[in-house]
């Protein structure tokens, strides 16, 4: 039979490999560029922000001293001479001290991550767990009742600003029930050298309100991804003839048209776990939740200018590790995209 | 190689299917009877519009909303498929009655590889193990020409031809023996050589199960190759029915002459061929009288008065015409 050429030959598992590791060794130097210009436009900022000497010398330095903190700092060198310290310090792994703190910037930083990801992890499970199924009944019952009630719900997800979600559950569970504590991270366990709250009793006790003020806006991106998603695939032939194979409604929705209507959904996904982990400020605030986020708005109070640049340039990383997680997601989904 | 036999394998009586749109009701099937016998093949045919599809869909209980069977019996072995519910029709879909779809581009799932949507049948309808599901689908695949089939089940859809597609479509189809297919303009999307080796499978499937097909299609040469009875539908009703060669070589109702007039003919090499002058009416609002007045040749004034019924021509030959065409009748 004609085609066969369309069919992967054993023989071409060797090329295959190489595709592969020629693949990685692309997407790595893709990352680096990335990492580079977000190193450049970091430290142009900071550059151009406000001085960091006046909030490290005592109030009243004198000149002298404050030239000579100029000085230790490295500030009174050219902005190019700065940017090269500034680059290869961090390329040799020496990212800098806080200010503020006087411990490295990034040991500071990862201290608090494991109280963001594990908020945003309950918040992204959470979302998901309720997104797809009602995103996929809204989707395949376009003009049901409840459907509508499901999408305006996700149009209030949507609009509704996070701090005042919070603060709304705040009053409401914490203060008028009093069922949840109102704020900050509960008792903590060790799991291969991490600590995190998921593993107690009273950690999830205090992690429900801010993990679900957190979640709610993507859970509402997330289901209206889906409900269209599904809404395009239900018209698919092929959705008719899995019925006409004698599948139930159920099986035809999830087996064969979730999948198919997956791929933006997982592009939203990413791109919304990133934009948590490193931006779950305003919830942290709330809920006095002692993450990184927390961490980034004391920075730039204060200007320490250390820590907000290592947190932009994780915040980056972060970005860039998720997106190439996605793409190898999407091969994984749908067999007619390759990497390459 | 006609068998009449007495008891129909399906019989459809006067069936009615409407779809309630914003824009009025569509009643795209309106009164549709016709029965198949054990291993026989019957043809569908008509204009696009026609209803044929509905048809199809109706039978295995397939029809959406807004649509919805306002009426009449769909008896499979003298069991109404109409009153039968969802899960009786689960159990029937794809092992009773299975379907192949026009476009084998569209018909499969791009996510899945064959062998997960062939498995998917035998799953669903037998008690076979995996080796043994396994083992079956790859004796169906090589049924129907494909070769290498083992190495194939765990190819994707994307990896085929069109025409190969097809091939695919037809084994899921056939893999849990059903008694009737309906095949839903199976070849329309496909290639003219690739159409006639099509169309030449399904007949051998059919054959060596001696199962029953209706074949829709909008192409009275293909058919009339194929089907052992027509039935002529338009505007969701049927205008014609009868035995193949007669409905071929003396058909009664102006419709059915005009769709055998318009069939290109080989031998003949002239360019232009005889189309039926207009269009289809929208479905919405019928003229009165009869749906095909304004296209016909033959209309007088009773035509736009009276809907003409379905009365028997001769022994084998029905047609819905006030002034049908008589043997040796031009046009
Ligand atoms: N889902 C639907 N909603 C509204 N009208 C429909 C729907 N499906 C089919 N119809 C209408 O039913 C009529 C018959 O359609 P169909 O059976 O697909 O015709 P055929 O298969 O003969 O080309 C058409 O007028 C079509 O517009
Ligand atoms: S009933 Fe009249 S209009 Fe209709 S097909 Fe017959 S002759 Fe033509
Ligand atoms: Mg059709």
């Amino acid at each position: 039979m004609g085609k066969a050429g369309a069919f992967p030959d054993p023989a071409d598992k060797k090329s295959q490999y190489s595709d592969m590791l020629g693949y990685l060794i692309k997407r790595l130097i893709q990352m680096l560029l990335v990492l580079w210009i977000v190193s450049l436009v970091v430290f142009l900022m900071m550059s151009f922000t406000g001085d960091p000497v006046f909030m490290i010398v005592p109030i009243d330095a004198t000149d002298d001293q404050i030239q000579q903190a100029r000085r230790i700092l490295g500030l009174d060198q050219s902005l190019p001479v700065q940017y090269w310290i500034f680059i290869s310090s961090l390329v040799q792994g020496d990212f800098g001290q806080s200010y503020v703190f006087r411990q490295p910037a990034l040991a500071l930083i990862l201290e608090r991550m494991p109280a963001t990801v594990e908020m945003v992890l309950v918040a992204m499970v959470l979302a998901v767990v309720v997104a797809i199924p009602l995103g996929v009944y809204a989707g395949a019952n376009p003009n049901g009742r409840l459907s509508r009630i499901i999408m305006a719900g996700s149009l209030l997800g949507i609009s509704l600003p996070g701090f005042w979600v919070g603060m709304v559950l705040i009053y409401f569970f914490a203060v008028h029930l009093g069922i949840f504590p109102s704020s900050g991270r509960g008792e903590t366990g060790e799991v291969f050298g991490v600590r995190t709250s998921l593993v107690t009793w009273n950690g999830w006790h205090h992690i429900i309100l801010p993990a679900v003020t957190l979640s709610l806006a993507t859970m509402a991106i997330l289901l209206r991804m889906t409900r269209a998603g599904m809404m395009e695939v239900a018209r698919q032939d092929y959705m008719k003839f899995a019925r006409a194979k004698g599948a139930t409604r159920q099986d035809v929705l999830y087996k064969h048209g979730l999948k198919n209507a997956l791929i933006p959904v997982v592009t939203i996904f990413g791109l919304q776990l990133g934009d948590l982990i490193a931006f779950a400020t305003i919830t942290e605030t709330i809920f006095s939740w002692p993450g990184m986020g927390k961490l980034l708005i004391d920075s730039i109070y204060r200007a320490d200018r250390p820590v907000i640049v290592v947190y932009l340039m994780l915040v980056a990383l972060i970005f860039v590790v998720i997106n190439f997680l996605v793409d190898l997601v999407y091969t994984l989904i749908d067999p007619r995209i390759t990497l390459k | 190689m006609t068998v009449q036999t007495q008891h129909a394998l399906l019989a459809v009586r006067d069936l009615r299917t409407y779809f309630h749109t914003f824009s009025g009701t569509v009643k795209a099937v309106n009164g549709v009877s016709f029965d198949i016998g054990e291993g026989e093949i019957m043809g569908l045919v008509g204009e696009s519009g026609g209803g044929k599809s509905v048809v199809g869909f109706s039978i295995l209980g397939l029809i959406d909303s807004p649509g919805q069977i306002m009426g009449g019996q769909i008896l499979l072995n003298g069991e109404d498929l109409v009153t039968a519910g969802e899960d009786r029709l689960r159990q029937i879909r794809g092992r009773e009655i299975s379907m192949v779809f026009q476009d084998p581009m569209t018909s499969l799932n791009p996510l899945h590889t064959v062998g997960q949507q062939m498995d998917e049948v035998l799953r669903l309808h037998s008690d076979l193990d995996a080796a043994a599901r396994r083992k079956a689908c790859v004796e169906m695949l090589e049924s129907v020409g494909i070769s290498r089939a083992a190495d194939r089940l765990g190819a994707y859809p994307h990896q085929f031809s069109g025409g190969m597609r097809q091939r695919v479509v037809i084994a899921i189809a056939m893999l849990a023996k059903p008694r009737l297919i309906i095949a839903d303009e199976p070849t329309t999307a496909l290639d003219v050589t690739i159409q006639s080796q099509i169309l030449k499978l399904m007949r051998q499937q059919i054959a060596a199960r001696g199962a029953s097909m209706i074949l829709i299609t909008h192409d009275l040469a293909v058919v009339s190759e194929m089907a052992d009875h027509i039935t002529v539908l338009y505007c969701g009703n049927v205008v014609e029915r009868g035995r193949t060669r007669d409905l071929i070589e003396t058909p009664a109702h102006p419709y059915t002459r005009g769709l055998i007039d318009s069939i290109p003919d080989p031998a003949n090499r002239h360019p232009r061929l005889k189309q039926i002058p207009g269009t289809v009416p929208d479905i919405r609002n019928l003229p009165k009288g009869c749906n095909f007045r304004d296209r016909c040749p033959r209309a007088q004034a009773l035509c736009a008065v009276e809907e003409p019924q379905l009365r028997p021509q001769n022994a084998s030959q029905w047609a819905a015409c006030h002034y049908p065409l008589q043997p040796g009748d031009l046009a």
